[in-house]
C-alpha cells in the first residue's frame, strides 16, 4: 500500500511535469520515423521488422526509464524520500512506476508499428503477448535498478546505456528469438525453453535488485 | 511521554581523506533541546544527517532507542522529523498535496484537523492549495516544519531551522520547538546565537576535529 502511494505520487508528478512521458514519446516517434525514411520504398522482411521492433523498444527504454531516480536526484528530492519511506518501499514504488511506463510504451510502439509497417504481421499472437508481458517486466526491473545506480553518478547519460547493454542483452536476444517464433507461427509449447528463460531472467533480476537496492540507496 | 534516547558512540566521519570529526560520544534524551554548533563547514549538517540516518558514519555507531527498545535503521523515518535548507519538497504539488502524499507513503491516515492546525500555526493556511513553485523561500522553510511534525515523531532534527525566516517566522519556530521539546527529543544544528540559546546542552562539532589536528 505504501509502495502504491509512492507510485501514485510519482504518476501524478509525471502527469504534471512530463519528465519521462515526453522523452519516451519523442524517442518513439523519431526512431520509427527514421526507420521508415531509411527503408523508403524497399520491402523489408517480416523477421527484420521483428528485430527492428526491439531496437526501438530498447533505445526508447534507455531514454525514458532512468528518469524514475534521476529526476529525484536532479530536483534534490532524494533526501525527502529517505525521510518518508524505507528502501524496500521506494524500490517497489519506483518499480511499479517503471512497469506501468514500460507497458504503456511497448503497447504504443506495437500499435504504431502495426499501423506503419505492412510486413509486420504476427502469426501466433498469444506467444507474442507472453513475450511482451515477461519481456517488458524484465526491462522495467533492470531499468529501475540501473537507474538507481546511475542516479548518484555525474555522467548519468553515458553510464545508463553502458550499464544497461550487458544487463539487457540476454533479455533482448531471447525476445528477438520469441518474436521470430511468433512471426513464424511457432506454438507456445514449442517455445517453452525460451519462455522459461524469460521468466527466470525476470525472477533473478527482481530478486537481485530487491536485495541490492538497500546498498545502493544508503550512502 | 515516550522515553527516546539517542546515543552517539565513537562517531567519526571522513569525506575521502578529509576528517570532518572524530570520536564523538554523547547521549541525548527526550524532553530536552540539544544543539550542534560550529562555524560553516565544521560538520554540523553532516552530524545531523548521520543522526537522521541519511548518511553513514565512517566509524562508530548511532543508537536510537524508544522506551529501551532499539529502533531499526530501516524504520527510523517513522520516528524522525527533519528540517533543513537542503530538504526539497515537490514543486509541482501544492503544500497540502505534498503533506497528504507524504502521509500516505508513510502509511498514516491524514488527520485533517491536525494538518489544518499546523498550516495555521505556520501561517500558511490560506496558501495551502498553491503550488510550491510559487512559494517564497521563507514559506518553503515553513512548510518543511509541517512536513517534519505532521506524523508526530519522537525525534526532531532541525538543521539551520531559521534560515530564510523573518523574525515572526523565527518566533513561531522557537515557540513550537519549546512546546515539542516537552515530550520529544529536539536537536538543533545551527550557528545562530538565538537558535542555540534554546538548547540545554551544546556539542561543539569543531572541537572533535581540532583534537585530531592537535595530535598531529
Amino acid at each position: 500500500m505504501k509502495s502504491y502511494s509512492l507510485f501514485k505520487k510519482d504518476w501524478q508528478s509525471e502527469l504534471r511535469t512530463r519528465y519521462a512521458i515526453n522523452a519516451l514519446a519523442m524517442f518513439i516517434l523519431v526512431t520509427i520515423s527514421v526507420i521508415l525514411f531509411s527503408i523508403g520504398q524497399e520491402k523489408i522482411s517480416k523477421l527484420l521488422t521483428g528485430g527492428l521492433l526491439w531496437v526501438v523498444i530498447f533505445f526508447s527504454a534507455m531514454s525514458g526509464l532512468a528518469r524514475a531516480f534521476v529526476s529525484e536526484e536532479e530536483r534534490g528530492t532524494t533526501l525527502t524520500l529517505h525521510l518518508i519511506a524505507k528502501p524496500s518501499t521506494i524500490f517497489t514504488g519506483k518499480l511499479l512506476f517503471n512497469i506501468v511506463l514500460v507497458y504503456l510504451m511497448n503497447i504504443s510502439i506495437v500499435i504504431l508499428y502495426s499501423l506503419l509497417f505492412e510486413s509486420f504481421s504476427i502469426e501466433n499472437v498469444g506467444l507474442f503477448f507472453l513475450a511482451g508481458l515477461f519481456g517488458s517486466f524484465g526491462i522495467a526491473v533492470s531499468s529501475t535498478i540501473i537507474a538507481a545506480i546511475i542516479s548518484k553518478a555525474s555522467a548519468k547519460g553515458t553510464l545508463y546505456p553502458v550499464l544497461a547493454f550487458p544487463i539487457l542483452l540476454p533479455l533482448i536476444l531471447i525476445l528477438l528469438e520469441l518474436t521470430k517464433y511468433s512471426i513464424n507461427g511457432k506454438t507456445i509449447a514449442a517455445s517453452f525453453i525460451e519462455l522459461a528463460f524469460l521468466v527466470s531472467y525476470d525472477v533473478v533480476m527482481l530478486t537481485a535488485s530487491y536485495m541490492l537496492f538497500d546498498f545502493i540507496w544508503k550512502d | 511521554m515516550d522515553n527516546y534516547t539517542l546515543t552517539l558512540h565513537n562517531l567519526t566521519k571522513l569525506f575521502g581523506r578529509r576528517l570532518i570529526f572524530t570520536d564523538i560520544n554523547a547521549e541525548f534524551k527526550s524532553g530536552s533541546i540539544y544543539g550542534f554548533a560550529g562555524s560553516n563547514g565544521s560538520g554540523k549538517s553532516t552530524l545531523a544527517k548521520i543522526v537522521a540516518g541519511v548518511i553513514s558514519p565512517t566509524k562508530g555507531k548511532v543508537i536510537h532507542t524508544l522506551n529501551s527498545k532499539i529502533i531499526n535503521s530501516d524504520n527510523l523515518h517513522e520516528y524522525l522529523g527533519f528540517v533543513s535548507p537542503y530538504l526539497i519538497l515537490y514543486d509541482e504539488f501544492s503544500a497540502e498535496e505534498n503533506i497528504l502524499h507524504f502521509l500516505k507513503i508513510r502509511g498514516i491516515d491524514a488527520d485533517k484537523d491536525k494538518i489544518d492546525s499546523l498550516f495555521n500555526d505556520f501561517n500558511l493556511y490560506d496558501r495551502r492549495n498553491d503550488l510550491l513553485k510559487g512559494y517564497s523561500s521563507g514559506m518553503k522553510q515553513r512548510i518543511k516544519f509541517i512536513f517534519a511534525l505532521v506524523h508526530n515523531p519522537s525525534l526532531l532534527v532541525f538543521d539551520e531551522p531559521t534560515s530564510n525566516l523573518d523574525s515572526k517566522g523565527k518566533d513561531t519556530v522557537y515557540k513550537i520547538v519549546e512546546e515539542e521539546a516537552k515530550s520529544k527529543l529536539v536537536i538543533l544544528a545551527s550557528n545562530e546565537e538565538s537558535d542555540l540559546s534554546l538548547c540545554y546542552e551544546t556539542v561543539f562539532v569543531e572541537k572533535f576535529n581540532q583534537q585530531e589536528k592537535n595530535k598531529k
